[in-house]
């Protein structure tokens, strides 16, 4: 396969940044989408040109580190990460246009590389249980409802790509934001820090600069794990209650 | 990297959540309204007594309890500051919308966006103008494209027999069915109502419910002035 690649270039934060045209060649269309920017890099390395910087890390689809927006959509055309998204989803001849996520909140380090730390912080304000360390008590003394542990497992696979905010038209991370929440909220553990985990979540969430949730839906077609949209309802009705709980 | 997350709490209320459930709120205040409205509008096929006695009656409602066009002054009144709450709301998460992405992608794909909601801040805008303009001319009366008569009847017949009025009223009806599609889905899922595939499924088609109902319910009436069938 041949290829015209629009890629955006940043030396640094500071940078205004632009996209570049680059020709690849002899793509195979086994190549992973992240082996293709390599053999690009390989080319970029021989003339002398600096490589393009993007993030990956597991190439396995559960790090979520290579958030890339192919084509103007979130890991691009399939329902899966960057690095498991296939050269056969492409057509010989094709442009592609690549750039970093766009959000304020995800400030572009260097070409797509952001800094997606804004996700650590709402996690560290509340996206956790305080327990004991020691001893792991008997499991089966807490009993959890197999429908609420299906419930939380399935919205525990987010991998925190941050695919919701690139994809949202108000760059809103409350997918992100309903998957943790969800997936605490549901089992017997996050009950005590129930109330105070949303209200410090969403004073984080908004405090990073991220949009509010308008319920169009981009999110949930982008989520690579395929988080169901009713983690934003979820995230909605416990802040609710928090708020009737005096937060 | 630093990893600082905010120290002084602000209240929850202060939240875009909280936003967005006062839209919510104040939205359903609307869809009430809406439909009451509707409903006096179709005595209009009941035809010029059976309008107008509707209308006064309206003002005379719940006397001696309450004063003349007390009911009416009540509702008024709710509506006016449901109307500054959902307008602040609304543009309030719109700037900030902006101001979470002020740089743009070159290229974006939308791939499950219904048309409706993406027309919910320009219609919406375009409703807050009708509503001025419909204000203007039915209630204040200061603008009457179809001749001042103290018969609301007689108001209304003359005005939808211009063409023009009746195509900003037919104009306004499919901005409102657009806003009802979209708003009545979002509205269910801000009040944290829609946490099942059913219960999603259930609020959008409440959606498409109640804008065809509400919708197509207003516009039978300039429909039906302009064909000559109320007169």
């Amino acid at each position: 396969m041949n290829l015209t690649l629009k890629i955006w270039r940043q030396q640094n934060p500071s940078d205004k940044g632009g996209l570049k045209t680059y020709e690849v060649a002899d793509i195979s269309e086994d190549m992973s989408f992240l082996e293709m920017l390599d053999s690009l890099n390989e080319q970029l390395n021989e003339i002398g040109e600096e490589p393009v910087a993007f993030d990956h890390d597991c190439r396995e689809g559960i790090c979520g580190s290579c958030a890339l927006m192919i084509n103007g959509q979130a890991h691009g055309p399939e329902v899966t990460t960057t690095c498991q998204l296939h050269m056969r989803s492409f057509s010989d001849g094709q442009t592609i246009t690549i750039e970093p996520w766009r959000a304020d909140a995800f400030p572009v380090v260097k070409d797509l590389v952001t800094d997606r730390s804004a996700f650590d912080r709402i996690i560290q304000a509340g996206g956790y249980i305080s327990a004991n360390t020691g001893s792991a008590p008997e499991a089966n003394s807490v009993p959890a409802p197999r429908e609420k542990a299906t419930r939380a497992f399935n919205v525990a696979t987010c991998i925190g790509c941050g695919a919701c905010v690139a994809a949202c038209p108000n760059g809103s991370a409350s997918l992100f934001l309903g998957a943790k929440i969800t997936h605490l909220g549901e089992l017997p553990q996050g009950q005590p820090e129930r109330d105070s985990r949303v209200a410090s979540m969403v004073a984080q969430h908004d405090a990073e600069g991220f949009g509010g949730c308008t319920n169009i839906g981009e999110c949930t077609a982008a989520c690579p794990k395929e988080i169901p949209l009713d983690v934003i309802s979820q995230l909605n009705k416990d802040l609710r209650t928090a708020i009737r709980h005096g937060h | 990297m630093a990893t600082a997350t905010v120290t002084k709490k602000p209240r929850s209320t202060r939240s875009t959540i909280a936003l967005k459930l006062l839209m919510a709120v104040t939205g359903l205040v609307f869809i009430g309204y809406v439909l009451l409205h509707m409903y006096g509008n179709l005595k209009a096929f009941g035809g010029q007594e059976s309008f107008d006695a509707y209308a006064e009656h309206l003002r005379t409602i719940g006397e001696p309890l309450l004063p003349y066009s007390g009911l009416l002054w009540v509702i008024r009144v709710v509506l006016l500051v449901s109307l500054v709450l959902h307008v602040y709301a609304a543009y309030t998460l719109w700037a900030r919308a902006g101001k979470a992405r002020t740089t743009k992608y070159a290229v974006t794909k939308r791939v499950n966006s219904t048309w409706s909601s993406k027309t919910m801040r320009w219609g919406g805008t375009a409703l807050l103008l009708f509503i001025v303009f419909h204000i203007l001319h039915f209630t204040l009366r200061v603008v009457t494209p179809g001749g001042d008569s103290d018969s609301p009847y007689e108001r209304l017949v003359g005005s939808f027999q211009i063409w023009w009025v009746a195509a900003i009223y037919l104009l306004a009806m499919a901005a409102l069915a657009m806003h009802l599609r979209h708003g009545t889905w979002s509205a269910a899922q801000t009040l944290g109502l829609t946490n099942t595939a059913s219960a999603r499924r259930n609020a959008n088609l409440a959606g498409y419910l109640l804008a065809v109902v509400i919708a197509g319910g207003y516009s039978l009436i300039p429909v039906f002035v302009l064909a000559g069938v109320i007169s």
